[in-house]
């Protein structure tokens, strides 16, 4: 018996030096003593005829000692072009006034009315501090900030995790906090209020003092707690599973001040707009589920969303990466995702004329019925001294659904329900 | 109504989903010098962090729900 226990420790001894030899090369991309590491990305996400938007995104880690990780991020982002406003498409050209309430904007006959007024620029900062405890514990606490012209959100974050089992699972709990502060260009919409226009008024004092009446002073704010709760477990030598549950509670201001919906007739002709209108709670919950493999030659995730809440939005999402290694320094990636999002309560594509208002009301087509897909590339080239370059490309497009409301007269003509069409460029370096 | 009898089931059912994952979890795993593959920077959660921020932004901003893998991370006013 001791000579086959001795067997066993000296072939586990061997098959542990093996593995160590076999590590070389990835340890050599990550030297132990390098306490420094950077990853910076510059992308670009465009939507046909849509919104144009890029993004630069910088993150600095530093080790102290073996126990201690600070985590600094900064995004910068820059968006620009039109967004669908909620109204549907009509067979004469349609004029909007601007959520300012300054000028006007036409959207052509057949077309669906996009708005070109966003031109925002963001910055966002975040701080994360890890200390490992001791071999079971390791605890985090984080702080959040990010700011536009007509939005700032500050939150804070904190985690704990215990590792048991020989460290093959571990237990996360974290939780967090944010108040966001919504400051919209031209002041919030009165609720389901009509919008005006300054051709119906004889004068600009006599127009703004109507504008004025269809809004509200001052600002708003939204304020969100969020609890998670994760489980990550190792299966095998090749395999782990993670699963998440995610709790949030929002409160507040979650309107969206610049969508409207048309108010139609029964032929399906409009006869005006009115702000959109949503709940001032949320509270939605999610389960996350995620499998990830050690391949020979690369690796591979799979991933389940299920997402539901009191709005009666839920969704479904599937996703999954899967990495090749064409050689120990060059590498290509395939991600593939599909979601499939079933609409708000209150979502409805208009209004109809003489129906009574109701509370709360929206035809942003995001909470509507929706199936959406990515598929995508990317290429990563590890360089000397650790260093390492990305390159992803992908195609995102959106295909939103009818929720099953009767679409009355010359509305049949029009896609009501248009696809929106997106193309993810980026670079990303390591060092 | 529906909701109210649905409610305390799909409680009860998670409770012992979670309950019995975690029993399962004690037999599962390896031997510490059985965790080279898991020592791999690509096989760690957060191997393409950049890649999952910029991704949940995305979604995020044209989705109707978010987050699940982490945190959902701040709010912003994205349209």
């Amino acid at each position: 018996m001791q000579l086959t226990s001795t067997q066993s420790i000296a072939s586990a001894l061997a098959l542990a030096s093996c593995s160590l030899i076999g590590q070389t090369q990835a340890a050599e991309t990550v030297p132990a003593n390098d306490d420094w590491k950077v990853d910076a990305a510059i992308m670009y996400y465009g939507e046909q005829d849509r919104v144009q938007a890029a993004e630069a995104i910088g993150n600095v880690q530093k080790a102290f000692g073996d126990s201690s990780l600070l985590d600094l991020k900064i995004v910068v982002d820059s968006l620009t072009g039109a967004s669908a406003s909620g109204a549907v498409a009509q067979a004469q050209s349609q004029t909007f006034t601007r959520p300012s309430g300054k000028g006007e904007y036409t959207v052509k006959a057949g077309d669906t009315p996009l708005d070109d007024t966003f031109h925002d620029t963001r910055v966002q900062l975040s701080a994360n501090w890890q200390e490992i405890l001791n071999q079971d514990w390791t605890t985090n606490v984080g702080m959040y900030a990010s700011k536009e012209f007509d939005y700032l959100s500050m939150g804070l974050n904190a985690g704990v995790e215990r590792s048991f089992n020989k460290n093959n699972t571990t237990i996360a709990l974290s939780g967090a906090f944010t108040n966001d502060v919504v400051d919209p260009v031209g002041g919030r919409p009165v609720a389901l209020s009509e919008m005006v226009f300054s051709a119906d008024y004889n004068s600009d004092a006599e127009y703004q003092a109507a504008f004025d009446q269809t809004r509200l002073n001052g600002d708003d704010t939204k304020q969100t707690t969020d609890v998670m709760i994760g489980v990550t477990q190792i299966l095998n030598r090749n395999w782990l599973m993670q699963a998440n549950y995610g709790l949030s509670s929002v409160s507040g201001y979650m309107t969206d001040p610049y969508k409207i919906l048309s108010e139609v007739d029964l032929n399906g002709l409009t006869q005006g707009y009115r702000y959109e209108n949503r709940p001032d709670s949320r509270l939605k919950h999610s389960v996350f589920l995620m499998t990830k493999g050690a391949l020979d030659s690369g690796v591979v995730d799979f991933s389940y969303r299920y997402s539901t809440d009191d709005w009666d939005i839920t969704s479904h999402t599937l996703e999954t990466h899967y990495r090749y290694y064409f050689s120990p320094s060059f590498y290509g990636q395939l991600h593939l995702r599909y979601y499939q999002q079933q609409a708000a309560e209150f979502y409805q594509p208009f209004l109809m004329v003489g129906d009574a208002l109701p509370e709360y009301a929206s035809a942003d087509y995001r909470i509507g019925d929706m199936t959406a897909y990515t598929i995508g590339l990317k290429f990563g080239q590890r360089l000397s001294g650790g260093h390492e370059m990305t390159y992803r490309l992908e195609y995102y497009q959106q295909n939103p659904d009818s929720n099953g409301t009767e679409i009355p007269g010359q509305l049949q003509n029009y896609d009501l329900f248009p696809s929106v069409k997106a193309i993810v460029a980026q670079v990303s370096y390591s060092f | 109504m529906s909701n109210v009898l649905y409610k305390p089931l799909i409680k009860t059912a998670l409770a012992l989903a979670i309950a019995s994952s975690l029993l399962g979890c004690s037999s599962l795993g390896v031997q510490p010098w059985e965790k080279d593959q898991f020592a791999r920077e690509d096989m760690a959660l957060n191997s393409e962090k950049l890649d999952l921020a910029l991704d949940d932004h995305i979604y995020f901003s044209k989705e109707g729900t978010s987050g699940g893998r982490s945190l959902a991370g701040g709010g912003c006013g994205c349209n």
